[in-house]
């Protein structure tokens, strides 16, 4: 039976397929499985297309004296190349603060950096011809890490600081005392897509290009800017992406402003793709952190005064340093009341390529910062980490109030924690565990359990709306587009879902659309996790718009009161009457109805005032917690993750099905974040982990061999979201942070448990052993 | 340039290329067939897996000439017509995928792990996919996908 007259039977079943809260297929899984998903390097490309090659910078810190072109010119199959004197607007590619240049003019600020591009008939002659410019540099002292910019206070933005109550007085007064300083690394995404745009001239100014990114809207403005062009004039597109992870946030406008430059300059289609290795080299990475803590706190392990510093690494530009380091600070707390606390944050200015986002934007980093600090609390008093965490935990009607001053009025993790510690057998594991490390010589077992608390929305609140637009045709099928963008996240099928439900027509009859600047203008990234909140929200005001006027015209054409006019599985009753929707549709376009309409929403009860970091910044929190079980050879620092178990609150979930993928693989994510992935920088500023040879993210069998997830059943949103769901893209990530903790309970089960390991992140096994050997040594005295 | 012959998904192809050229390239580049990805352009990521002579490899890590003659099955040539593989609908069903990019060698890798092996365990499973990177899923769907897929592949025979 086709399509068409599925439709045009009635549904009289009880419900609609695809609809909110089922487990609806990921729209594209048969086209996943079958290799014809289109992703940016599948199109098919014009004749005459030319490959672009980016050249970049060997220096982390110099003068350019002169660059001569003039030999990749000439070479072979090259069409054009570009410096920074080509072009034609602002040189620019920067989302905030106009300090990335899209080619360095006359100072490199890290190794990787964009200088020129070389377009050709193929990549192989691109890169001979970029291998031909010289470049003359006069070299520069450069800040590679973050306690060297401390130093000099080298900052791409100034210091923050957020305060509530009394931390000094707080912190003299405590019965217990405990300072530190932690390591927390950076991340690389490690899209399995690399970066790639592809761009097509038009006529007059306008080009169209596709770019794989998670924020069309940025990309479009960027390529505008270079080419000295109105916003109208450019054009960009996402199918889809093959991850993106924040990764795709602001660094596309690069290749995008290039490959269109390219295109505009020669009348040919241009295509930037990266490679791996050059990928990894060029765009940015998670944020690595050193945090100070200074706790004050009393016999029972309750907090009483907590200073933090928080710097971070930013790199050589501020891109979105600012929101990231804020969130890391709205962080800070995780799930426990801080009384008396102050937080400052370093935005450090280092010449190594500029961080950006990653799932979780900063919060995680703010995350294993108290986690730690819990973690050593529990340490020095000789009692179980949990038993510190619920001591501290928010509170539902009293100590409630956040570092920021926004109170939290949705707290669920009391309750979330206590049934997962049942469900995990927490309390007897880890009276196994002790046992069997008594016994057990080398191979040492740990075990934690770890809360997280995630606030949502975009901290600026400004980037809080989203728009959609939903076309209705004359057969009664449906058009949906929205500024969200897929990545991978089932962000399209969610939203199709919500159409779906409001028509109350199969899901098939939704067809699903690629993000386009020109259909839905001025959107914010798909990021902070709020792409289903959101843009779920923006379509279903536009398929409500659409609704509401074929009921009006219903009711008027039978002559029957609104409230007659029902929308049942598959069909419309009107009075005594019933008819499908196409039906109606027909019936509604010959009486000259509108069947199309955009849609927008903007989150309500947001506000917050920046200068003194107070506010609501967040609509409502996002809860989950999770129990990891390690085991660790101690004569090599190697260890496993052996088992896995996760509660998580997706409130009431759109596509459970989707949820649970989110948030098994955002675990995962966290888990390599913290282990195996460790960046490593040569003294030259070169990054040495640029490949999967080199750069560890986890694989098959890293994969806990017992892993139990789910989704928690009383989970509902307090406040009035899309269907009572909650975001689910990065709260998970920060269930990894189980996985350290587990490590680090394992680590100090050779001193006894009586020295705090003071496990850094990455926990890669040379970590695990180092602390080990410190750990034995302080026992030993 | 060299004219390199063989047969891609029962279907005799044919292009001139340059020696150098990957098999990956021939088949996305001169054959059109845009299903076998690459990941990480050094054969490390597995999303370029594809089979040859029936044994999977990484066509980022071959020359086309060197599969010359061969019997090429790309993740287009796996379905029975509108019918899915079993492995394919494994994966489809058991939502062993996100954003898709790694699927295609994911699914490839399986399909030859699973002929070799019809009896894998789950640890087996674990470590033989270990040459196939995926960022998205955790891999937590991919196990019970390739388990599935196994399981259906042995009912099919």
């Amino acid at each position: 039976m086709s399509d068409r007259t599925m439709a045009n039977e009635k549904n009289n079943a009880g419900i609609i397929q695809g609809g909110v809260h089922q487990n609806h297929l990921h729209d594209s899984a048969h086209k996943h499985v079958s290799g014809t998903a289109i992703y940016i390097d599948d199109l098919p490309e014009l004749p005459g297309c030319l490959q672009v090659y980016i050249g970049m910078s060997e220096k982390p810190h110099a003068k350019i004296k002169s660059i001569d072109v003039s030999a990749a010119r000439k070479a072979e199959g090259v069409a054009c190349v570009l410096t920074a004197d080509d072009i034609p607007g602002i040189n620019d590619y920067s989302p905030v603060m106009g300090d990335d240049p899209i080619f360095a003019n006359e100072l490199v600020e890290y190794v990787g950096q964009s200088m020129f591009a070389v377009a050709a008939d193929s990549i192989d002659n691109a890169r001979a011809a970029a291998s031909l410019v010289k470049v003359d540099y006069e070299e520069l002292p450069a800040i590679l890490t973050i306690e060297e910019a401390l130093e000099k206070e080298s900052y791409v933005l100034s210091p923050n600081e957020m305060k509530r109550g009394d931390s000094a007085t707080a912190l003299e007064r405590a019965e217990n005392r405990l300072k530190d300083r932690i390591l927390i690394g950076g991340q690389d995404h490690f899209y399995l897509e690399g970066h790639i745009a592809l761009a097509i001239p038009g006529e007059d100014d306008d080009v169209l290009v596709h770019s794989s990114t998670q924020h069309p809207s940025e990309v479009q403005h960027n390529v505008a800017k270079a080419l000295g062009v109105s916003d109208h004039c450019v054009t960009i597109e996402i199918r889809r992406m093959g991850g993106g992870f924040g990764g795709k946030e602001s660094q596309p406008a690069l290749f995008a402003s290039v490959a269109a430059m390219v295109a505009k300059k020669t009348g040919k289609a241009a295509k930037v793709r990266l490679d791996r290795d050059d990928d990894m080299e060029m765009t940015g990475k998670r944020h690595d952190f050193i945090m100070d803590y200074d706790v004050g706190f009393d016999a029972s392990g309750r907090i009483e005064g907590i200073e933090f510093i928080q710097a971070c690494r930013a790199g050589n530009s501020a891109d979105l340093t600012g929101a990231i380091a804020d969130r890391a600070m709205f962080h800070a707390d995780n799930a426990y009341y801080l009384e008396n606390v102050t937080i400052k944050s370093y935005r450090c200015k280092t010449n190594t390529v500029s961080n950006t986002a990653f799932r979780g934007f900063g919060g995680p980093q703010g995350v294993v910062g108290i986690e730690r600090v819990i973690d050593a609390i529990a340490n020095h008093l000789g009692k179980d980490p949990l038993e510190i965490r619920k001591v501290n935990f928010y509170g539902t009607t009293d100590r409630n109030v956040t570092p920021y001053y926004m109170t939290v009025e949705d707290n669920v993790i009391h309750e979330l924690v206590v049934e997962l510690e049942a469900d995990a057998d927490y309390a007897a594991r880890r009276a196994d565990i002790r046992a069997f490390n008594e016994n057990s010589p080398f191979v040492k077992k740990g075990i934690a359990l770890t809360p997280v608390k995630f606030g949502i929305s975009f901290t600026t609140t400004f980037l809080n709306q989203a728009g959609a637009l939903v076309h209705v045709y004359t057969d009664g099928s449906v058009h949906l587009n929205h500024g969200g963008t897929e990545m991978g996240q089932g962000l399209y099928t969610k939203v199709a879902q919500v159409v779906a439900e409001e028509f109350q027509i199969d899901n098939n009859r939704v067809k699903i659309t690629a993000t386009n600047t020109g259909k839905v203008p001025n959107t914010s990234a798909t990021a902070a996790s709020s792409g289903a909140d959101m843009n779920g929200m923006a379509a279903q005001a536009a398929a409500r718009t659409i609704r509401n006027r074929l009921t009006d015209f219903a009711a008027q054409k039978f002559q029957v009161k609104a409230d007659e006019v029902r929308w049942l599985p598959g069909r419309i009753q009107v009075g005594a009457e019933e008819m499908t929707f196409p039906d109606l549709v027909k019936q509604a376009y010959l009486a000259r109805i509108s069947l199309s309409s955009t849609g927008y929403y903007a989150t309500p009860k947001i506000h917050y005032d920046a200068q003194k970091m107070q506010g609501r910044p967040f609509y409502y929190f996002a809860y989950g917690a999770a129990v990891t079980e390690v085991e660790v050879d101690t004569l090599t620092g190697e260890y496993k993750v052996m088992r896995t178990d996760i509660l998580h609150d997706v409130g009431k979930s759109l596509n459970p099905t989707i949820d649970l993928g989110q948030v098994e693989g955002a675990y995962i994510q966290g888990v390599g974040w913290l282990t195996t992935e460790e960046l490593v920088w040569h003294p030259s500023g070169k990054l040495w982990t640029h490949a999967p040879s080199t750069y560890k993210i986890p694989a098959c069998s890293d994969r806990a061999p017992e892993f139990n997830v789910r989704l928690w059943d009383k989970g509902k949103n307090a406040e009035e979201t899309i269907y009572r769901s909650k975001a689910v893209g990065e709260p998970p990530l920060m269930l990894g942070v189980s996985a350290l903790m587990a490590l680090s309970d394992a680590v100090a089960s050779v001193g006894g448990y009586k020295i705090h390991p003071g496990l850094n992140a990455p926990a890669t096994p040379e970590r695990v052993l180092d602390a080990v050997d410190r750990v034995r040594e302080a026992a030993a005295g | 340039m060299t004219n390199v012959s063989m047969t891609v998904n029962g279907r005799p192809v044919s292009a001139d290329v340059e020696p150098r050229t990957l098999l990956v390239e021939y088949l996305r580049e001169n054959i059109g067939l845009t299903g076998t990805h690459v990941g990480c352009d050094t054969s490390q990521c597995g999303a370029c897996v594809i089979h040859v002579d029936g044994k999977s490899v990484k066509s980022c890590t071959m020359l086309a000439v060197q599969a010359a003659g061969c019997e090429v099955t790309t993740i287009e040539g796996l379905a029975n017509g509108d019918d899915l593989h079993p492995m394919q609908a494994a994966f489809r069903e058991n939502h062993g995928l996100q954003c898709g990019f790694c699927t295609p060698g994911m699914v490839m890798s399986a399909v030859d792990l699973v002929t070799k092996n019809p009896d894998l365990t789950d640890t087996e499973i674990r470590d033989g996919l270990e040459g196939n990177i995926c960022r998205c899923t955790g891999y937590h769907n991919i196990v019970k996908s390739v388990r599935a897929g196994s399981n259906a592949m042995k009912a099919a025979e």
